[in-house]
């Protein structure tokens, strides 16, 4: 065999190699949510969603746990999307090419790398014990907002930036405020590209387990929380709580809680994708 | 009035950037505060040498060795599943598939960095550890082998994705030049698209590691909570971030010396993600003009 057929040859078996390899991800991934639906889905009913969690896993429930995960993501989302918002507004239309938006770029781009149980680290030292808002629900959804900052900030950068300047002109043109442009002109345009960060970030917010536990969050809680000073748990501790456990019944409690975040979280990412699909069609001027 | 409306409006914005300076301001005073604590009681260079951490139990040894080794060992594991298959996928989908295939499979496959992880963790426990003994014997019920491959699918998509942005970018001038000289695909992407994008590719390499050093919930739920200095795969070990939730669980006291030394570990953590973070932003930076 020449040399020329011996590459064309593993030219070919590259293209099976990549097809595979594309796949592979994919195929294990179904296969594990088959694993979870095969083991969980029984388990789900209405009771199932609430029931108060028990020793006894027949009927212990999840209402709790989803109570408080929608106790924080609503105030994570309250926290975390004017500050993010108005952040990239700032870095984006006011602080160009300042030293203050280089040192704020460098930092957020370290942010986002930055381990989220490290963010448990933080949100115990500040908001448990400096601010003393103890194991609460707030301690827990302004340590969450400080994580998913950095994803707002940058979208919202990346959306606004892909707003025509054209618009910008036109509208200052027409002697309109540097706010004005921004509050009429520019956010509506660029809506569709915020949102879609902000809901992936809202998504990220909900399937958090690890600066949760850091800050104190129980594993198990008598009582739906009813302020945003109560304690709490949230579905991914509840699934921490009983997979860690033994008995085959808690694994089967788990997998079925387990479909319940994993539904929650894909319609999220879902909608911010469809979101943004929809922005980008429109962004074509 | 129009303008002192204006000026309030940019402050408050700045106020919102600034809170970015202030969380990491924040991060840096709440690790060392707790840990100047610690290493009032622990000299620094018995917690750096130490091969025992044994905080929780009577006979107390604070050498933070044995979590090191177990968080590398993890990652190691980890990057060796992502990194090659992550590769082959970025080369497939920018030099091989259709406009069609690629625009279908990137989100798909970003499915897998989306997935929370106490749910990556019920698979490596349930599924894959389970998969693993059925092959491999003496695999105990928690090892680093599971989560790691586990860790490993879930950060795929960091390496493919960045590095198929990474290749995109290289200008087809270039690709056209290597066919053009008689080059197959294969080729072309080794010898020519690879190394032209490597910056890019070295960056998202480095940001899947710092994601794996950071991993906490797979490893908290699959790879036992053993502290133990080796490089053993099939036996339970603990990492840096399962030791803190492991300490998190339980109700230490404020102020006692088990409750510092996560500070401790969570330093020793945020050190090594510091570097990664700052040295792949530092060549991103550098080679972005590139092409340009």
């Amino acid at each position: 065999m020449n040399n020329d057929k011996k590459n064309r040859l593993k030219d070919k078996a590259f293209r099976v190699v990549g097809v595979t390899a594309t796949w592979a991800g994919i195929i294990v991934l179904a296969i594990f949510m088959g694993f979870i639906l095969y083991t969980g889905l029984g388990r789900l009913s209405l009771d199932f969603l609430t029931s108060l969690p028990s020793r006894f896993p027949e009927q212990s429930g999840i209402y709790t746990a989803w109570i408080g995960s929608l106790w924080i993501l609503i105030l994570t989302t309250m926290i975390s999307f004017p500050v993010g918002v108005g952040a990239g507004i700032y870095l984006e239309e006011y602080a160009k090419n300042s030293r203050l938006n280089t040192l704020l770029e460098v930092n957020i781009a370290n942010l986002a790398g930055v381990p989220s149980v490290i963010y448990g680290l933080l949100g115990l030292g500040i908001f448990v014990r400096l601010a003393q808002f103890g194991n609460s629900i707030l301690a827990g959804a302004l340590t969450l907002a400080l994580l998913v900052l950095p994803i707002i900030i940058v979208s919202t950068r990346e959306a606004i930036r892909a707003v025509p300047g054209s618009i910008r002109e036109a509208s200052q043109g027409l002697g309109a405020t540097k706010w004005q442009t921004i509050w009429y002109q520019i956010l509506p345009a660029s809506f569709g590209g915020i949102l879609t960060g902000v809901i992936l970030a809202i998504s990220r917010a909900v399937g958090e387990t690890a600066p949760l536990i850091v800050i104190g969050a129980l594993a198990y809680v008598p009582f739906a929380p009813r302020g945003p000073l109560d304690e709490f748990t949230v579905l991914p501790i509840q699934i921490f709580n009983w997979v860690s456990r033994p008995q085959q019944e808690f694994v089967i409690n788990a997998a079925a809680a387990i479909i319940v975040l994993l539904g929650v979280t894909l319609v999220m990412n879902g909608i911010a994708v469809y979101l943004r699909h929809k922005w980008q069609e429109k962004m074509k001027w | 009035m129009k303008l002192w409306h204006e000026k309030v409006i940019e402050k408050v914005l700045a106020g919102c950037a600034v809170i970015t300076i202030l969380t990491t301001i924040g991060i840096i005073l709440t690790l060392l505060v707790e840990s100047v604590g610690f290493f009032r009681e622990v000299s620094i260079w018995d917690f750096l040498t130490g091969t025992q951490w044994t905080p929780l139990f009577t006979q107390k040894e604070y050498g933070i060795l044995p979590l090191l080794s177990g968080t590398f060992l993890t990652t190691f594991i980890a990057v060796s599943v992502a990194l090659p298959i992550g590769l082959i996928i970025a080369i497939y989908l920018s030099e091989y598939a259709t406009r069609r295939f690629r625009k279908i499979m990137k989100p798909m496959l970003e499915v897998l960095a989306v997935v929370p992880t106490v749910v990556y963790g019920f698979f490596a426990l349930m599924i894959v550890t389970p998969f693993l003994q059925s092959f491999i014997p003496g695999l105990s019920g928690f090892n680093a082998l599971s989560p790691g491959i586990v860790m490993g699918i879930m950060i795929i998509p960091f390496v493919s994705s960045l590095s198929e942005d990474a290749l995109s970018a290289v200008p087809n001038s270039l690709r056209q030049a290597s066919f053009g000289m008689g080059s197959t695909r294969l080729q072309t992407a080794f010898r020519v698209m690879v190394p032209a994008a490597s910056s890019g590719i070295i960056v998202s390499v480095i940001l899947a590691i710092a994601r794996a050093i950071g991993e906490t919930m797979i490893v908290a739920i699959a790879a036992g909570h053993q502290p133990r200095l080796t490089f053993d795969p099939t036996v339970p070990i603990e990492t840096i971030t399962a030791y803190i939730i492991q300490v998190s669980k339980g109700d230490v006291p404020h102020g006692t010396i088990e409750y510092k030394t996560i500070f401790a570990a969570g330093i020793t953590l945020f050190v090594f993600t510091f570097i990664l973070n700052t040295v792949s932003y530092w060549i991103r930076n550098r080679y972005r003009q590139k092409y340009e």
